[in-house]
């Protein structure tokens, strides 16, 4: 039997606001336990939260970001259980009435572009953290991230694979960076995806059973995860098993899924309004304001790199991974008015450096102006591909500026004809066979005979003008 | 002890007649000859007492003094209060020393008024009879084996019994009202939103309101100017311009027009409460008032709809007492689940625990709607009902309690008919309007009856306009309690 | 409308109350007595009204985004059943 997988994630990410959602305290990441947590924030007797202005508008932008429907009166409940990081028995959440629902991200997956719905984005309060090292049989509670804001962003199901669940997660992780609302920061937990994740036969039109794959925090372990539970769930039906819906966890060291809870023990979470918090309403001149003040987003830019640049749609959506990355592609760009040799030098050479180097876009030793400098050169001869090269490494180095490094190590391309005439003269002579088999009929012996002339010329012959000349030497 | 207003008593004050310790002494010894009988307060401390009075002359001796410095007041258990036992009338608090103030009780500090101490309640403001709370049940002063009412019994009783000239209380379907009908004291529960409800422990949060016990209208009014205002860190805090709610006392109530709703007329309220309340018509309309025929229909319903959405808020309020950050935990337990389990099972008492329970049913999946979205939409229509009611008159009037004190015991092994005690209070609750108890005489046995008035929001100007003038014409609220003089 | 025993158990659960059976049996009766007199708000027709979850008509202030408290947790640890190094201490969590 052939079998389609369906993906819809649910993802939390962490508002980059100063202080919580509902109290004055630092959501700084790192302070020693407790400290940043409030009388709010420990839930004391008496206490009520107070909504944070930047966290709505966090979520106003992302509404905006992705085409949404922004509710204009939307309402806080409370989602009530019992754990020892939840201080006030439950955590207020929005479920009826979310600040955000509808909107859509475009993803690109190899040559494939396709667009994934969202169903809804709502505000929400982190959690603590419970310390599971030993406290003589005890688990320890640090209350510091409880009240940090969350915007859960939640998908339609309509990923059909892992590599489309990541490039999804990708593009959302991109946007939030973007926008600002997010630092993205995943090991710090500032990005966490929860995967639904169910199989059904080919051509079969209702959903299989969904188990959820809770707290992935990389990309990487979103695709391993995905992968394995997929495997599993094929496994099972065909075994003549059945799937019941459940909560699982990705364990990393041994890239396996594991029950966590099943649907008996599934919580009744009790939701109703929180009465201590009134509706939130959005005026319009708030939500213009905040769209007049959003960047150019990853979409918008996508479609203008691949009409002013002619960059393919793929390139655009590498070229738009973050704000940094397409900032610099746009400055190259621009300085040397190639917008497609630009696009492969950012792609190629730069990102390859980079990544052997572990360094982020931001911190490239390679500045954007240099970089187009550069590919000015190549563009008016005074460089060869392979001579660029040498340049751009000699940039990396901190060498000086591109002109510089070409005067003082003597790369400039051979542009002088005469010179190049004489090494040809030199090459034909010292090569007669070579010439006899082109003559005979052998193309390859062109080639190999161009390979000599470089060679002797230390590659600074332009390959374009070598090409030209011998063509025209050896009809002769 | 001598009846004296706050008034007079600020003048005393003022005029260096007495210090605002020797006062506080007075009352304190008299805490100490009656509170063992009548229990009214959970906590008292002399020393602190007495350092805030001290301070209080201080201000005075400065000419720094408000109109209500150095003169003390007794505050309610349920108020969070810096340093001082803070229990909610609970075991679950039994060992809680808050570490932060109520807004209410940073007013009264502001205010330059010494605490007397912090006053007995129904166990998490639940109940009706001051029986709930797991520091002993309140005595009436009127007679000690009655009950004083609840949840603000203790507060009620120390005022009745002149232990404190003052204090506060919390009204989430009647606290304040009932036992200040039961104890023949004055007491209003303020418009929803007026005053702050941050630091004090929550009951049902949408309908939970602070306000003012005393003697007199006139002294509640005093006490409201110190208690409203705006307060950030409450969103249902509302922000209004300050008025001064003594500005209206002295206004005659010629025109006024007095709505009887003929639901609170009917059966289930007994013959003295009837004709008491009815002298008190008959006594408002020699002052100049008219009164015109209102129905609350839906009000009927204000007892099933209350007990649907307070315990629904309060299941999850009460959430927060698990024994893990402050308050009791259990000694023995195997494992986390455990612990909450019988932290929260020994920690809370019978009535706190069926109101939980009651909450987390009408909230679980499958019941939500039949239950809890049927009582928000009933709530609506009660309001509508004041709505329509406020067109034809200026104020309504009824009793606050169906009956007089019962007998302690008599009601506590049926919920229901302890329930049905708040009859006439709760619908002001769901409407989030003012709403006002004042003694208006006494039934057969002696026991104080409750003349119950609900005002149009933001009127209490005008609510205690007319109860000023009353107690002009009577004096049902300056009579004392015999055999505690 | 009447609770069986195990719904007793069952919302006992839900609120983490211990709840013995011979509890649970009382609690049953009290409750269902209870729910008697709730029960009589469903007769009410309150189709197309709106459900009213606030004493007045008004939406949510919003806090500027400032971090205006200070560090207070000696203070409020003082009052915790259990704390070590600055946490709180329960037992142990399984997951
Ligand atoms: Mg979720
Ligand atoms: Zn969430």
């Amino acid at each position: 039997m052939k079998w389609e997988t369906v993906i819809g994630l649910e993802v939390h990410t962490q508002l980059a606001t100063k202080s919580k959602i509902f109290s004055g305290s630092s959501t700084a990441f790192g302070a020693a336990p407790n400290t940043q947590a409030s009388a709010v924030d420990i839930a004391l007797p008496g206490v009520l939260p107070v909504l944070n202005r930047g966290a709505v508008e966090c979520a106003i932008k992302f509404g905006l970001a992705i085409g949404a429907n922004l509710n204009r009166v939307n309402v806080f409940d409370r989602k009530n259980y019992f754990y020892p990081d939840l201080p006030k028995g439950y955590q207020i959440s929005q479920l009826a009435k979310p600040i955000v629902e509808g909107g859509a991200l475009k993803i690109v997956v190899g040559d494939t572009e396709r667009t994934i719905n969202l169903t809804r984005a709502h505000m929400e309060e982190d959690a603590g953290k419970s310390l599971h090292e030993d406290f003589h049989g005890m688990t320890g509670i640090d209350l510091n991230r409880a009240g940090t804001p969350l915007l859960e962003i939640v998908s339609e199901p309509e990923m059909r694979s892992s590599a489309e669940a990541v490039a999804y997660a990708r593009a959302l992780h991109t946007l939030v960076t973007w926008i600002g609302i997010c630092d993205g920061n995943m090991q710090e937990g500032s990005f966490r995806v929860d995967a639904n994740v169910s199989v059904r036969p080919v051509g079969q039109a209702e959903f299989g059973t969904r188990r959820e794959i809770k707290n992935l925090n990389s990309f990487r372990f979103l695709q391993q995860a995905i992968d394995y539970e997929v495997r599993w769930q094929i496994e099972t039906l065909e075994d003549g098993g059945r799937i019941e819906q459940a909560t699982v966890l990705f364990d990393p060291d041994i890239g396996e899924t594991r029950m966590m809870r099943s649907k008996e023990d599934a919580h009744d979470y009790r939701y109703f309004p929180d009465p201590d918090l009134l509706p939130v309403k959005l005026d319009e001149a708030w939500i213009e304001a905040v769209r007049a003040a959003l960047p150019e987003l990853p979409a918008a830019m996508q479609a203008r790199f691949q009409n002013d640049y002619g960059v393919s749609a793929y390139d655009a959506a590498v070229l738009t991974g973050s704000r940094a990355l397409a900032d610099y592609f746009e400055a190259a760009a621009k300085a040397c008015g190639q917008g497609k040799l630009a696009a492969n030098w950012v792609m190629g050479e730069l990102s390859a450096a980079l990544n052997r180097a572990e360094l982020d876009i931001a911190a490239s030793p390679v500045s954007a102006a240099q970089l187009g400098t550069l590919i000015a050169r190549i563009q008016d001869g005074t460089l060869s591909g392979k001579l660029a090269k040498q340049v751009f490494e000699g940039l990396w180095e901190g060498a000086g500026e591109v002109d510089a490094i070409i005067e003082a190590r003597g790369l400039k391309q051979m542009s002088d004809s005469g010179e190049l005439e004489k090494i040809i003269d030199d090459v034909l002579a010292a090569n007669p066979k070579s010439v006899e088999e082109f003559r005979s009929g052998k193309d390859k012996a062109f080639n190999a005979l161009v390979g000599q002339v470089m060679k002797a010329s230390r590659g600074k012959a332009n390959p374009a003008q070598v090409n030209d000349l011998l063509k025209t030497r050896l009809q002769n | 002890m001598p009846e004296r207003s706050l008034s007079a008593l600020a003048a005393q004050l003022a005029g260096k007649q007495i210090s605002s310790r020797e006062l506080a002494q007075t009352y304190l010894d008299r805490i100490a000859s009656l509170n063992p009988s009548i229990n009214a307060f959970i906590t008292v401390d002399p020393e602190k007492t007495l350092l805030e009075a001290a301070a209080a002359d201080t201000l005075i001796a400065a000419g720094q003094a408000g109109p209500l410095t150095g003169v003390p007041i007794a505050h309610k258990d349920i108020f969070c209060t810096d340093g001082w036992l803070t229990t909610c009338g609970s075991k679950m608090l039994h060992n809680f020393v808050a570490p932060y103030d109520a807004h209410v009780i940073q007013r009264f500090k502001a205010a330059g008024m010494p605490s007397l101490g912090k006053t007995n309640m129904d166990e998490f403001a639940m109940g009706s009879s001051n029986e709930t709370s797991y520091f002993g049940a309140v005595k009436n002063p009127w007679n000690i084996a009655y009950v004083p009412g609840g949840s603000s019994g203790g507060a009620a009783a120390c005022v009745a019994a002149r232990m404190a000239p003052a204090a506060t209380g919390t009204d989430t379907g009647g606290s304040i009202r009932q036992p200040a009908a039961l104890c023949g004291i004055t007491g209003l529960k303020p418009t929803y939103g007026l005053v702050s409800r941050y630091g004090m422990i929550a009951f049902a949060s949408s309908l939970d309101q602070a306000g003012p016990m005393a003697l007199s209208a006139e002294d509640c009014a005093l006490l409201l100017n110190v208690m409203t205002g705006f307060d950030s860190r409450d969103s249902t805090s509302l922000e209004r311009e300050k008025e001064d709610y003594a500005r209206d006392l002295n206004q005659p109530l010629a025109g006024l027009r007095v709505g009887l709703p003929r639901e609170f007329f009917a059966e289930g309220l007994s013959n003295d409460v009837a004709t008491a309340v009815e002298t008190a018509v008959a006594e408002l309309k020699k002052l100049g008032a008219t009164t015109v025929e209102i129905s609350l229909a839906n009000s009927k319903l204000a007892i099933p709809v209350y007990y649907v959405l307070a315990p629904a808020e309060a299941s999850s309020n009460l959430s927060r007492f698990d024994g893990v950050r402050y308050g009791y935990r259990a000694p023995d337990y195997a494992n986390l689940d455990d612990m909450y389990c019988k932290t929260r099972a020994q920690g809370f008492g019978a009535e706190v625990k069926r109101r939980i329970m009651i909450g987390a049913y009408v909230l679980s999946h499958g019941y939500y709607d039949a239950y809890y979205l049927q009582a928000q939409k009933i709530r609506r229509l009660i309001a509508d009902d004041f709505a329509e009611a406020f067109k034809t008159c200026d104020v309504i009037l009824g009793p606050t309690a169906p009956g007089t004190a019962f007998k302690l015991g008599e009601k506590s092994d049926d919920p229901v008919e302890m329930y049905l005690n708040d009859l006439y209070t709760i619908p002001a609750n769901l409407a989030g309007l003012p709403g006002m108890s004042l003694p208006c005489g006494f039934d057969a046995k002696g026991l104080p009856i409750g003349l119950q008035l609900v005002g149009n929001y933001f009127s209490e100007a005008k609510m205690l306009n007319v109860a000023h003038q009353y107690q002009r014409a009577t004096d049902w609220h300056s009579r004392q309690p015999e055999g505690l003089k | 409308m009447s609770l069986s025993p195990d719904d007793v158990k069952r919302i006992a659960r839900l609120a983490r109350i211990e709840t013995s059976d011979a509890e649970a049996q009382a609690t049953q009766a009290q409750l269902n007595s209870i729910f008697d007199l709730i029960a009589t708000m469903q007769a009410v027709d309150t189709a197309g009204i709106a459900p009213m979850a606030h004493a007045q008509e008004v939406y949510q202030r919003l806090r500027d985004d400032a971090v205006t408290e200070t560090d207070r947790h000696a203070a409020f640890q003082a009052v915790a059943p259990a704390v070590e190094n600055g946490l709180y201490l329960v037992p142990k969590v399984i997951e």
